[in-house]
């Protein structure tokens, strides 16, 4: 096989084992529709309509895919380092939490009070990111252990905070910060759409992750302790800070997801869990964990958020469909494993037969 | 304060600990099997919605119960097929998991009883003289037996020798992949029933995300437990006091209810970093018998 071959393969594998992952979720999630007697062709094309269907709908789509893709990169950069952040949502809440309190104060002109008020989301997620890192590398604590409870603490401390801190700018009988500064806002883009700037913000920071793991040593790094961490240590990669590093990156993206969502659609920080984080995991997997499959695995789940409103109104199938079908897309993803080992190990049966004729093979 | 430590206090907490309870003996014996279960709160949702569908549909709850525990143990089915027999990723199966049992009841709610966010009222399990729910004894009574079978069974001894060493365990005969299945189906029935105490026992109605995140802190039990029955009971027990605490000391408006519902998370992340050195999951916890 040359080079230029195995590459080929090596991009395509994943789009086409991801795409088989999600149409076999899409199908077995019509089945369920057909099931609970609707017309799930009926109810997808409702769907389409909703997410597509006219310019404030893309917009729609678009701001709904924002903090998925951003939530997917927290979940990739994790994973790579060979972390299973499931604490996305709590490091999205920090931040946007954090970027709510900061963005209601006068920080200056435009620009720079959005920078400031997105730096407080970078920062809280990052330290929410971090905890669960350094616990992993200094105890041994499984991160899905403690990125779960560190989800909790993070819902009831910004919970407390907002009904019982009088010195922050907290509204109680709403459940939410004061309104952000319209200077510290993130843009709106389209007229007469909801889409705003945050999108952009989700695809610089896909490139960037794109440099750190594929062009930077330290991605290099990451990779070779996710893929494996003894040889990491032999060839003097000092693990430990590695994945400190990659969590805190986590959490910074995650924390962007949490203010972008705060300075870019609520304008204030509501104290609802917002359940980004397991769609995150859904988009990591889909997307490989490859920034540029992120985009697209974002833009997917946002298509099903956005169009999942049209599908109830108009196909009569509750829109809480879209769980079930991030459950089974979940599910796909991880049966597909189990597919390409399966090819992996023939492919070594016959590798082994034809290399060693002479000596037969055992059973 | 002297108030506060009632009679009152004391049933509440027998009130809250009992699913725990039930959840944690579950996430206990899967994960001495040597499979990770973070969906106890996935089979909990689905176990507390089976649970009213069925005693909708029949009258009766302790059909309801029965439902549950079986929807529960068919949940479980599923993790144990993707994770011993397709070898899938535990934690990604559990979130998949996770996902589905918090998606299921919201999409069906509508279909079977044509509302939003809750279901309607249905007929309760008994309670014993009228306070504490018939499932809540049968809870604590769970744990010395759970414990006397890990123990002083063979199959509860060949279970943990899975859980240890797969490998070992298979290459002396001990079917890994046949305990690791039962023991994946016992903990879903078991946080169906811990559902379904809270559906049909606790309250007489599902509504979406009552679990409320309990399943988490089942786990969070087990694991502050250091993996052993009266551990973990202990751990539920403390967990359990936390929320009835909580509850008395809301309704005579003395502390935020969310830095004492945070306690459970933050007494396991503390016990996590090593300040309880002799914390210790099975050593074959995640890995397989056979590659």
């Amino acid at each position: 096989m040359s080079e230029r071959q195995s590459w080929w393969r090596g991009a395509i594998s994943p789009i086409v084992s991801s795409t088989i992952a999600v149409l076999a979720a899409l199908i077995v999630g019509g089945i369920v529709i057909a099931a609970t007697g609707s017309d799930p062709i009926e109810a997808y094309r409702a769907m389409f309509r909703g997410a597509f269907g006219s310019r404030r709908q893309i917009g729609e789509t678009l701001v709904s895919a924002t903090p998925l893709i951003l939530g997917g990169l927290a979940f990739a950069i994790a994973a790579r380092a060979g972390m299973f952040n499931i604490g996305i949502e709590g490091q999205l809440v920090m931040g946007a939490f954090a970027a709510g309190v900061i963005g209601t104060y006068d920080l200056g002109p435009r620009p720079v009070g959005l920078v400031i008020a997105l730096a407080a989301g970078v920062i809280a997620g990052g330290i929410w990111g971090m905890i669960p890192g350094l616990l992993k590398a200094f105890s041994g604590a499984h991160e899905v252990i403690t990125t779960i409870m560190l989800n909790y603490l993070a819902l009831r401390m910004v919970s407390y905070a907002v009904n019982n801190v009088d010195w922050l700018p907290v509204n109680p009988p709403l459940q939410a910060t004061d309104p952000v500064l319209p200077a510290n806002k993130l843009p709106i883009l389209l007229d007469g759409t909801r889409l705003h700037a945050g999108i952009i913000v989700a695809i610089v920071a896909a490139i960037v992750l794109w440099w750190i793991l594929f062009r930077s040593v330290y991605g290099y790094k990451v990779r070779t302790v996710g893929l494996s961490p003894g040889a990491a240590k032999f060839s003097g990669i000092p693990w430990k800070r590695t994945i400190v590093i990659a969590m805190v990156l986590s959490g910074i993206f995650a924390g962007l997801g949490g203010a972008s969502e705060t300075l870019g659609l609520q304008g204030r920080f509501y104290n609802v869990s917002p359940g980004y984080g397991f769609t995150a995991i859904a988009v990591g997997l889909v997307g490989r964990n490859h920034p540029i499959g992120v985009i697209a695995a974002g833009l997917l789940f946002g298509v099903l958020r956005a169009g999942a409103t049209q599908m109830q109104n108009s196909a009569d199938v509750s829109k809480e469909i879209v769980q079930v079908l991030q459950g089974l897309v979940i599910l796909a993803v991880a049966a597909s494993a189990y597919v390409a080992m399966m090819r992996q190990r023939r492919a070594a049966a016959k590798a082994a037969v034809s290399s060693a004729p002479e000596q037969g093979v055992e059973a | 304060m002297t108030d506060l430590f009632t009679v009152a206090l004391l049933t509440a907490t027998v009130r809250m600990t009992a699913p725990l309870l039930f959840a944690a003996m579950g996430g206990l014996l899967s994960e001495r099997s040597g499979i990770m279960n973070i969906a106890l709160e996935g089979f909990m949702l689905i176990g507390a919605f089976v649970a009213v569908v069925g005693t909708w549909y029949t009258g009766s709850p302790w059909f309801g119960l029965l439902c549950a525990i079986v929807a529960g143990g068919a949940g479980a089915a599923i993790h144990a097929f993707w994770t011993i027999t397709l070898k899938a990723d535990q934690i990604v199966t559990g979130a998949a998991l996770t996902l589905l049992g918090a998606g299921i009841p919201a999409f069906l709610i509508k279909r079977i009883f044509d509302q939003t966010g809750g279901t309607p009222s249905v007929e309760r399990l008994p309670t014993l003289g009228g306070h504490m729910n018939i499932l809540a004894p049968v809870a604590f009574m769970l744990v010395p037996l759970v414990h006397y079978f890990l123990f002083y069974t063979k199959p509860g001894l060949r279970l943990m020798s899975a859980g240890e060493n797969p490998k070992a365990a298979e290459s002396v005969g001990i079917p890994v992949s046949l305990y690791r299945y039962c023991a994946v189906i016992a903990s879903g029935m078991l946080s169906g029933t811990a559902g379904a105490y809270l559906s049909i026992g606790d309250l007489s109605q599902f509504t979406i995300g009552m679990t409320q995140g309990r399943g988490y802190i089942a786990l969070a039990a087990v694991i502050f437990g250091n993996w052993s029955p009266f551990g973990a009971a202990a751990a539920a027990l403390l967990f359990g006091f936390a929320q009835a605490f909580n509850l008395q000391a809301q309704a005579q408006g003395m502390f935020s209810k969310d830095l004492l519902s945070a306690l459970p998370y933050l007494v396991t992340l503390i016990a996590l970093t090593g300040v309880v050195r002799n914390l210790r999951s099975p050593a074959g916890l995640g890995k397989h018998a056979t590659d």
